[in-house]
């Protein structure tokens, strides 16, 4: 080869990896200014009154969003309380039982499930439990998030205890323990860094929903601790005030945005520490 | 004098219809070792798999024969507690890892939920332990995670674990494989000190150490039993051809 040719490939390859670097900076760079216009404009708003207390009605100053952050605490809980011991033990099925008719459908399903549009999933709960009900809730919400959340947590139990090797089940069975009491009190530990992992990315996935709770939650103005009733969420606020014409409930709205975000960002950095920090050595 | 622990009777075991172990008839003497070798692929670890009933949970395994422990048909009796008479230690150590080494030693009473006094399971620990050699070295660490030892101080870990729940038989399925010829030598000195206790099934494809430590040797070839005899005479004397071949490094 010339020098002429070997210069050119140095300078190409130079080229190539400026590139590169350059655009994943790029990819960083959209995260850093949400965060960045979000702290600006919703960090003002935030202090012990905003979070305690009610919204005020339209036109004053002032008022909280103690009512959405109750009312997304419901949503969370009604959803795991549906989710969790549905999805992991039909994530230890699939571990379990890997081929076959059956858990090749319930997997395809799940696949399906996970890219239905949440619209419809709030239209779904709508239409099977807000008006067999008589009304707006934050059941319905919770069982329409639950529903979204379910593949996540599948997927991801699924994935951590195929990982778990298969001579730990026999060590147990070898002992005479029972099949199931080997997966409840064996393999379950053994996994349970990435099924808790699991369940905290699928919170952080459906607490920022705003379109399945429409038509289910509704949002509220009024403390309710009732489950059969309407609730406000951190989303539905943001997506009612932000679109209202009031300055006041715009701070509000960035405020709301600014909780909800951090929120988020501590379930992830959660669910990065238990991954770590719980990890099991085989 | 001998007496007879377990018996085999025309033993056939396999994989989806296709026969690994064929036709075994074999008779283990009570506080003997006795060792079953053969090339890779005889059949001689789904062999001791069907003798402690973890072979059938395979999906597509099958058998046909008898199995009497103590005269008795294993195949009649619930499985969890045939393995809790007979106990097994496999080729690579497998403590729990969620697990500490006093807990892992216990297992098979915690996790079956069998409740002991404290004093008894302290008890259990230190004689498992002290039967399985590793007593001196973890007695200090009881409880640190069962993962943190040494691949010899977890494969004697597993011995420990299988001799609480007192068995009357101990399989090995090459317990050694996995092993450096340190923790070998300890591991085979230990073997041949429980045989006071317990009787002792060992699988082995390493020809000098079942000439080390068994009493009894079964040599297994393409699913069969060709020769079965005492240790020194089946390896001084062997009758049959392929048992020659194998131990002069023919085959194998």
């Amino acid at each position: 080869m010339s020098e002429d040719r070997v210069q050119r490939r140095i300078v190409v390859d130079r080229f190539l990896k400026g590139l590169v670097v350059t655009l994943s900076f790029v990819v960083i760079l959209p995260m850093f200014f949400i965060l960045y216009f979000i702290v600006r404009n919703g960090i003002s708003v935030i202090d012990w009154t905003f979070l305690t207390h009610l919204p005020k009605p339209m036109g004053e100053a002032g008022g909280g969003i103690s009512n959405a952050i109750i009312g997304s605490t419901m949503l969370i809980l009604v959803s795991c309380l549906i989710s969790v011991p549905i999805g992991t033990f039909a994530g230890v099925y699939l571990s379990e039982y890997r081929k076959g008719r059956f858990p090749y459908f319930s997997r395809l399903s799940l696949e399906i499930l996970q890219g239905i549009p949440s619209i419809v999933i709030g239209i779904i709960a709508y239409v099977w439990i807000v008006v067999p009900m008589g009304s707006f809730s934050a059941l319905s919400g919770g069982i329409a998030l639950g529903i979204m959340m379910l593949p996540v947590i599948v997927t991801s139990t699924e994935e951590t205890l195929r990982l778990i090797p298969d001579t730990l089940k026999e060590a147990s069975l070898a002992l005479g323990v029972p099949y199931p009491r080997t997966i409840l009190k064996v393999i379950l530990p053994a996994g349970l860094s990435g099924i808790v992992t699991g369940i905290i990315l699928g919170i952080a996935r459906i607490a920022g929903e705003t379109a399945p709770l429409l038509f289910t939650a509704f949002g509220s103005p009024f403390m309710n601790l009732n489950i059969l009733k309407p609730v406000n969420s951190l989303p539905l606020l943001v997506f009612n005030y932000a679109t209202s014409p009031y300055p006041e409930w715009h701070a509000l709205a960035w405020g709301a945005c600014f909780v909800l975000i951090v929120f988020i960002l501590s379930l992830n950095i959660i669910a990065r520490t238990v991954t770590r920090r719980w990890k099991v050595q085989f | 004098m001998e007496s007879t622990v377990l018996k085999i009777e025309n033993f056939s075991a396999g994989f989806g219809g296709i026969e690994v172990v064929r036709n075994v008839s074999l008779a283990f003497e009570r506080n003997r070792i006795t060792a079953i070798m053969g090339p890779s692929g005889c059949g001689k670890t789904t062999l001791i798999r069907c003798i402690n009933r973890m072979h059938e949970l395979v999906p597509g395994a099958g058998f046909s024969g008898k199995i009497l422990l103590d005269n008795e048909n294993i195949y009649d009796t619930e499985p969890i507690i045939v393995r809790r008479k007979i106990g097994m230690v496999f080729q690579r150590p497998n403590p729990f890892p969620t697990m500490s080494i006093y807990d892992n030693v216990v297992a098979g009473y915690n996790l079956n939920g069998l409740r002991i006094p404290k004093g008894d399971k302290d008890r259990i620990v230190e004689e498992s332990l002290q039967k399985a050699a590793l007593w001196g070295e973890v007695k200090d660490s009881l409880h640190r995670k069962g993962t943190f030892l040494s691949g010899g101080q977890q494969q004697r870990l597993c011995i420990a674990r299988a001799l609480a729940m007192y068995p009357e038989i101990l399989l090995l399925d090459e317990p050694t494989s996995a092993l450096d010829p340190k923790a070998t030598a300890h591991i085979e000195e230990l073997v041949v000190q429980l045989k006071d206790t317990v009787t002792i099934i060992q699988v082995t494809h390493n020809i000098p150490q079942a000439a080390r430590i068994s009493d009894f040797t079964a040599f297994l070839y393409l699913g069969e039993l060709v020769e079965y005899g005492p240790t020194e005479k089946l390896f001084t004397v062997p009758k049959d051809k392929r048992t020659e071949q194998y131990l002069t490094g023919k085959f194998g």
